[in-house]
Order: structure tokens, then sequence, then C-alpha cells
């Protein structure tokens, strides 16, 4: 199936989406990587708030190279997720609708997706300056002094995400393979 | 003798570097272009299409072709006939990656400590190999390489009697282990021989060869062919969303080795295999 889908998610509407599907986001995300995540749980520590709210948002794993003049990005394509599983239970607890990377995710991530009915997508790895065009804005809203790690609001229209886990924990990166695996 | 100025090194590697972020080399090209036919998977071939679309924009509009523009490896070969004059050639060398990363838009993904990991801010320092050659020439090779993919690569230390069937288990575990993480379809780097960090070095130097040229070793040659075959039966597939082009190219480089040992190193790196080339 294909989707076109805006962000802020509704939740409700994240709810149909399976493993395979093709969607197409516009509207409003954020960064956030490695740095970011560990800043982010390190304020949830020490009992303190978040610079943006989780609640219904998207957090794209991704951390652009820079724009050249006149462009408001450049390279922008997803990292590897499994290194913010660490912190993704978490932000999923508090409304993170969805995440969007690449590669697969920890049982602890999958649980946390299922109990919040959230979702997964993945961009394709390596395609960013492709993913580029679909972003018209861009602007650093917290930890600036991280650079490329910095959290930044995107504005992006008809950004191609695939789902690959759904609100029911289904798991393309588990499933697909085996359809065209030699046994 | 030959002078050449440390000045000279500097530029040439601050293009090489933007250059092999914006373009691949032909035969990585190519080869990308024709598994688009050979794909089976639909899911497959609409990833392998973006890929070269992708691959276009960055060219047209000079967009990284990926934003991880890479920790830079570079190899030196210097003729044993040359003199280098002008100052340091480390700093000379870290220089021409900071300029290149720095004018050339290119992400800074470098932290100064492992630990600390504050970003250094210009991509510096380099992971720099030098190699002392015949002639009189200097021939660099910069190699930003991403960490998605680098994160996925793995040393073995195998036992002789472990032999080619450990080999090829060795290879194709940690290309199971990559998947997606990876960003397949991938190119397969891999060192046979030599000891712990030799084995690594020559699985880094094989994702240089040419993708579409087997090893001059017939036997090699032969091994890479079958593992391909046996990586793209994983079924891993570009994107890791399934399909039958999970590995571009498998390039297997060897060394002689100790009685005791077979090391074995797998560096795995993503579809956007960069290397530029560049010579003095
Ligand atoms: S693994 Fe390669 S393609 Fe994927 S994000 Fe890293 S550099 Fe880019």
């Amino acid at each position: 199936m294909e989707y076109h889908i805006s962000a802020p998610l509704n939740k409700e509407e994240i709810k149909k989406l399976r493993i395979g599907d093709t969607v197409y986001i516009s509207g409003t995300i954020y960064t956030a990587r490695d740095a970011a995540h560990k800043r982010m749980q390190e304020a949830l520590d020490a009992g303190k708030e978040l610079p943006i709210s989780m609640e219904n948002n998207v957090i794209y794993y991704m951390g652009p190279s820079p724009a050249r003049e006149g462009r408001p990005i450049g390279s922008a394509g997803p990292t590897t997720a499994s290194r913010m599983d660490k912190y993704a239970p978490a932000l999923l607890d508090l409304g993170l609708a969805a995440m969007v990377g690449k590669g697969k995710r920890s049982p602890k991530v999958k649980e946390a997706v299922i109990r919040n009915k959230a979702v997964y997508f993945a961009a394709i790895g390596g395609a960013g300056a492709l993913l580029s065009k679909a972003i018209t804005a861009s602007e650093v809203v917290a930890y600036e002094d991280l650079g490329t790690e910095a959290i930044r609001k995107l504005t992006v229209n008809e950004f191609p995400v695939i789902v690959v886990m759904d609100c029911e924990g289904n798991d393309l990166y588990e499933t697909a393979p085996k359809e065209y695996a030699c046994q | 003798m030959r002078s050449i100025q440390t000045e000279d090194i500097t530029k040439t590697i601050a293009e090489l570097c933007i250059k092999a972020n914006h373009y691949l080399t032909p035969d990585m090209a190519s080869v990308l272009e024709n598994a688009r036919s050979s794909e089976r998977s639909p899911v497959g071939c609409h990833v392998l299409n973006q890929l070269s679309e992708n691959l276009k924009i960055a060219g047209e509009d000079m967009i990284p072709i990926c934003q991880d523009t890479g920790m830079a490896v570079v190899f030196m070969e210097i003729g044993q006939d040359v003199h280098i004059e002008g100052g340091d050639l480390t700093e000379a060398v870290n220089e021409g990656v900071r300029r290149g990363y720095v004018d050339g838009y290119l992400r800074k993904s470098v932290v100064s400590d492992p630990l600390l990991r504050e970003n250094t801010g210009d991509n510096t320092p380099a992971v720099l190999y030098t190699e002392i050659v015949r002639g009189d020439k200097l021939r660099i090779t910069v190699a930003p390489k991403g960490f998605g993919s680098e994160n996925m690569s793995r040393v073995f230390m195998l036992k002789p009697a472990d032999g080619v069937e450990g080999v090829k288990n060795a290879i194709l575990t940690a290309v199971s282990d990559a998947g997606p993480n990876a960003c397949p379809p991938m190119v397969v780097g891999v060192g046979i021989g030599g000891t712990f960090e030799k084995a690594a070095l020559l699985a880094k130097k094989a994702l240089l060869r040419d993708v579409s040229k087997g090893s001059e070793l017939s036997h090699i040659a032969d091994l890479e062919k079958e593992m391909l075959e046996k990586i793209n039966g994983l079924g891993i597939g570009p994107g890791g969303l399934g399909g039958t082009t999970t590995a571009l190219a498998v390039n297997i480089n060897t060394y002689p080795t100790h009685i005791a040992g077979l090391p074995v190193a797998v560096n795995i790196c993503c579809h956007v295999n960069r290397h530029a080339v560049g010579e003095l």
C-alpha cells in the first residue's frame, strides 16, 4: 500500500500502516542521532524537560552534511538506528510516534513500539542526495554545539520511507530476506 | 631525486576528498547500474533505481552521495626517488583533509578522543598509510569510509585446520550480521593471511580494487565468485528489504602467513564504496 501522511502524526492513522507499505511524509519532523539522544537521556535522568516534545512526533536518525549557499540542507540520509536502541524506548513511552532510520532494532525497541502503537520507518541508506530533495527547510532547535548531531526541525515534502516495523511488531528485515534466500 | 612540495600534496588531497564524495569510480557505478537489470525483487529494483538517481543528483548538484562523508583514509605510495619538501608530510595530509571537508561542504564526523568524543570540527586527523615503492612518483588514494558499514567489519583469527571452509563461514557470518545496517548492496573486502593487523589492511585495500575484475590468482578469483553467489543467496537485498543483490562484489587480497595461523578480515563497505586517486 502507499500512503501520504502528515507530520506530526495522527496516532490512529499510523495504526493501519503495515510492513512493506510505502509512505510519503509531509510536514515537520526532527533529527537526532547518537549525541543528541545521549543528552536527552541525561535530561530525563535529571528530571528536566526535553528540548522538543515527543508527542506524535517523528525523529529522523540523521546528521546532514553542511548546506551549500541557498540550499536548506546538504546530503541527508538515515544513519544506523540500532545505536539509538538504548534510548528509544523511553522516548516512545513519552509519545514519540515514529522513528526513521536504517537497520534492525532491539527486542526492547520492538516491545516499546507495540506498547505505544508506534512505527519504525526505513529511509534508503546511502541515498542522502536524493532524500535531501524532499527537505524544504531546516533549523537547529537544540544542542547547537553538537554540529551535525544537533537537533534540527525539518520541513519535509513527500519524504519517502518504507514501514519496516509496524505497531504490531512485524519486522520487514526479518520477513523480506527469507523470501529471496536460497535454501 | 625528484622534489615534491607538501603544498601540492595538500591541494591534491583536498580535491580527492571532494571528488570521492560526489562521484563513484566508473567500475563501481557500472556494477551498481548492472544490478538493476539482474535484481529479482520489485522493492529491490526500486531501491536500486533510487540509488542510481541519487548518484546522478550527487554529481550534478554537488551534494555528497551520502551524508556520512566518512573518515578520510589516505594511502600514499611514495617513490623511493622522491624528496618531499616544504614541511611535515602528516600535517600536509591533514591540511588537505581539512580543506577538502571544510571547503567542500562535507560532514565533519571525527571525534578527537574515542572516549571523550569531542568533534574535531574539520574531519581531521586522516588515517594515513604510507608505502615506499620504486620510482619518482607519488600516488595518493583518498578513501572516505562511512561507519555504518565499518562498524560491521570483523577480524577472525582462524586455525589452519579451519581451511577454506572456515574462511567462507567467516565471510558469510560478517555479511549476514551486517544485514541492513551496512546499506546493502555492499562491497565486501576480504584480507586473508599476514598477521592480525595485516589482514585488516589487506581487507581495506581490497575495497580499492576494481570491482569488475577478479583476483589475479585463479583459486582466489574462484573463491570471490563463489562467495558473491553465496552472499547474494542470503536474500538480504538492496536496503536489506529482501532481494538478490546483497553484494556487488567480493574482493579478496592475500598475503603469506605463519604456520600456526589463518587470519581473515572482512571489511564491509556499502554501495558508496568511495575512493579517488591522484598522482604527483
Ligand atoms: S554505510 Fe555507507 S551508505 Fe550507509 S550511511 Fe554509511 S556511508 Fe552512507
